[in-house]
């Protein structure tokens, strides 16, 4: 085995390790150790983006996700009430919804993948730099630019929410 | 093989100086608060061997040149004192995440141009400046989680101060290098000093290739995103006038308040280290980095020309120590902003002044034709 199928199935590992104690850890019902599982589920991403060739979408995953995003996360964690999330005890209803949702996530993706020619990669040439995703974004015909339009939607709806939780208008 | 050997070796060479760096930082920043506060400074430690030379050792007594060790020293040996109150797995691992970031920013830094026939950077990346963004961002987990660790007020309080405050400042920080990326059209951090040789500094884009429209036009431009990146450094390493999450007279000394023995030394030491990071990062983007306009320090040097490398990483040196020294300068003359006048400063008048300075800078290069 070569060094970068060494690093994908260490990174993939990492991966799905701490995604699991993210959402299962069976040592401590901390949401902050929750939120920290996250943080290095999404560097151990960022990893196998490096390994596709990447840059780019590795450092902003880092630089959004981890360094912002989360922060975030852990700012908001904090200033919440903290000992009650913790004794909170597994229902029966979260147990149903969970993993339903994880089953039918699962098959959905486990039926793309079958269906799908997997010998019929990506160009693994291909460096993922900032010219190759301004070129995908911007470029007529490809147009990912209406994809990333959908994502003012997430604007809109902030602002609303800030308008709403006001309680008297100006 | 060869090519790790060499890259280990970089790491050494530059991990190593960077820590003695780090030591000697805190002696000339209490050099420099003496001398701004008129007073003598450290000047009492002495050697048994070296401070009986003759002229030498009482001199370097008067500099205060064995200070360091000595605090070295006495923080190692101090009691490691670890509070009943804590959250003990955070904090020990606080001060290990503040440290990391600091040295994992310096890797991607072109240090000097060549020497022999190796670069001096230790990964030539070609989203350099990204990497560096994105391990900045992850060095305010260890405030925020040493804060939390603390399990006590005023911890708490600089933590959730630091956490606001860095990702409000990294904002401005990343817009104000924007306009540096359309001028130069380059993410690596060799060519954005590549064109800086050539076409004048980015702070002050005038000497290089010819005086025309276009450089009198980017003149604002690199003035305004060197100011913007400036304060943002300050503020992303919780100098003085923005160390909110210390603040000494609010909350007793911050996020590090529970910590003593070494581990306050790691986030002493990860202060200095991230502030020659941003030193480094300010010569790199905006004063061209290891060239220097005359005398044909601009270019790399031949294969063979082992002063003139030498020379380059003596350059790179000297602006990024001018630097440390203009942040130790500030620390000593301002003082503290309050916490509603920083958010204010950042988000009401940095991020819109660097939004406009990216659209300045697009339709001065979008009218100049380049």
């Amino acid at each position: 085995m070569a060094l970068p199928d060494i690093l994908f199935y260490l990174f993939a590992f990492l991966t799905l390790l701490f995604g699991a104690l993210a959402v299962a850890n069976p040592f401590s019902r901390n949401p902050v150790t929750s939120a920290m599982f996250l943080v290095l589920t999404i560097c151990a991403m960022a990893g196998l983006f490096v390994l596709l060739n990447a840059f780019f979408l590795a450092a902003v995953q880092i630089l959004v996700y981890a360094g912002a995003v989360m922060v975030l996360f852990l700012f908001v964690i904090m200033l919440l009430d903290l000992k009650e999330e913790q004794r909170r005890k597994i229902n029966l209803f979260g147990i149903v919804t969970g993993t339903g949702a994880v089953l039918g996530l699962g098959f959905l993706l486990t039926r793309t993948i079958w269906g799908g020619d997997l010998n019929q990669a990506a160009n693994p040439r291909v460096i993922g730099d900032t010219k190759a995703l301004g070129l995908e974004l911007f470029t007529k015909g490809q147009f990912l630019l209406p994809f990333e339009i959908v994502s003012v939607l997430l604007l809109v709806a902030m602002v609303g929410v800030i308008l709403l939780s006001k309680k008297e208008l100006k | 093989m060869q090519f790790v050997f060499f890259t280990l070796l970089k790491i050494a060479c530059v991990l190593g100086p960077l820590l003695t760096l780090v030591a000697y930082a805190v002696l000339a920043e209490r050099k420099v608060s003496a001398l701004i506060q008129d007073r003598v400074g450290p000047n009492r430690v002495n050697l048994p061997l070296i401070g009986s030379i003759p002229v030498l050792g009482p001199f370097l007594t008067k500099l205060g040149f064995w200070h360091p060790l000595v605090d070295g020293v006495k923080s190692f040996i101090k009691e490691d004192f670890t509070p009943a109150h804590v959250r003990k797995i955070y904090f020990w691992l606080a001060p290990a995440i503040s440290l990391v970031p600091a040295f994992l920013v310096v890797a991607v830094i072109p240090f000097g141009s060549t020497l022999g026939a190796q670069k001096m950077v230790i990964a030539d990346l070609n989203v350099g400046i990204l990497y560096t963004f994105g391990i900045v961002s992850l060095g305010v987990y260890g405030i925020v989680l040493a804060g939390y660790a603390a399990n006590s007020k005023f911890p708490f309080l600089g933590g959730i101060r630091a956490s606001a405050q860095m990702i409000s400042y990294e904002i401005a920080m990343g817009m104000s290098v924007i306009p540096v990326f359309l001028v130069v059209g380059d993410l690596n951090l060799g060519k954005i000093i590549e064109h800086q040789a050539q076409n004048g500094w980015n702070a002050f884009p005038v000497f290089g290739g010819g005086f025309g429209l276009q450089q009198l036009l980017l003149i604002p431009c690199g003035v305004i995103s060197f100011v913007i990146f400036f304060i943002s450094a300050l503020a992303e390493t919780n100098r003085l006038p923005f160390d909110m999450a210390e603040s000494e007279s609010e909350l007793v000394s911050g996020y590090h308040t529970e910590y003593s023995s070494m581990k306050f030394g790691m986030f002493f030491i990860g202060e200095y280290a991230n502030m020659f990071a941003g030193a480094a990062m300010m010569t790199t983007l905006f004063l061209g980095g290891w060239t220097l306009p005359i005398l044909g320090l601009n270019v790399a040097p031949a294969e063979g020309e082992w002063f003139k490398g030498l020379l380059h990483i003596g350059i790179f040196m000297g602006k990024m120590l001018g630097f440390m020294f203009i942040f130790m300068w500030i620390r000593w003359m301002l003082p503290r902003f309050r916490y509603d006048q920083l958010m204010d400063l950042g988000w009401r008048r940095m991020i819109p002044l660097a939004l406009a300075n990216i659209i300045l800078t697009a339709a001065v290069l979008a009218l100049t034709n380049r």
